[in-house]
């Protein structure tokens, strides 16, 4: 979703990630956050909602993309996405899941 | 310099047009990418708000300054019901709607000045201001 995120459409991206996680039976999902200009706490609030949802389908859920300035904005506001894995970007973000089910496997 | 501009906030779409229009005021006064993104961020949590508690307001940004250099003033401004206790909505961790109520403690340290005036019944306006570094 190439767009500056309107809370709308974060608040369905809740919705369609949680019920392709059900249908597609996955068991890692990477949110890539490049596109987003600031993390406010009602978006991190809804991507931790989000993680948790997947987590409790039994898969593992990876942010990347949280820019610099963002990062740096969301730590002076209080947020942390506690709980929540984090990634660089796509890449690491695949290492990371890939790692994780070979280590599982 | 005298730049007001007014965003009338209803809809989640006008948080995101008034925190895009706070981080272009900011970078056309020269603040750095950091900078501008802070003072988006914190326009984005008060129009959150507006959206939250009052359903509607108006978050008004400004270029302002004086001999220290350049400022942003960002004033927001609803008629909603009120805080009644703004100690208590100052602390971390407080909140009334289930959110995760890091909103104006968060918000203060994301600014330099930072005021808060709140009326039940009458509304609430929140006024901060972010100086060029």
């Amino acid at each position: 979703m190439q767009t500056d995120v309107v809370s709308g459409i974060i608040v369905h991206l809740r919705r369609a990630m949680v019920e392709r996680v059900v249908i597609a039976r996955s068991l890692g999902v990477i949110i890539d956050v490049t596109a987003m200009d600031i993390m406010d706490s009602f978006a991190s609030r809804t991507l931790r909602e989000i993680a948790q949802m997947i987590r409790l389908r039994g898969a593992e859920t990876v942010i990347v993309g949280i820019q610099p300035e963002v990062a740096f904005a969301m730590v002076q506001l209080g947020i942390t996405l506690e709980g929540v894995v984090t990634a660089l970007d796509l890449e690491e973000g695949l290492n990371y899941l890939k790692q994780k089910f070979n280590s599982s496997a | 310099m005298n730049h007001t501009i007014r965003v009338p906030i209803n809809t989640d779409k006008d948080i995101v047009a008034a925190r895009q229009k706070g981080r272009a005021l900011a970078l056309s006064l020269g603040f750095s990418e950091i900078d501008s993104t802070l003072v988006a961020t914190a326009i984005s949590e008060l129009a959150r708000n507006i959206v939250t508690y009052a359903k509607r307001g108006e978050i008004r940004i400004e270029a302002d300054g004086n001999s220290k250099g350049p400022c942003i003033l960002v004033i927001a401004k609803d008629k909603g019901a009120g805080i009644s206790n703004i100690k208590l909505a100052l602390q971390d961790g407080f909140s009334t709607s289930g959110s995760l109520g890091l909103g104006l403690p968060g918000v203060k340290r994301l600014v330099d000045e930072f005021e808060i005036v709140s009326n039940v019944g009458k509304g609430t306006v929140v006024k901060f201001r972010k100086w060029k570094t």
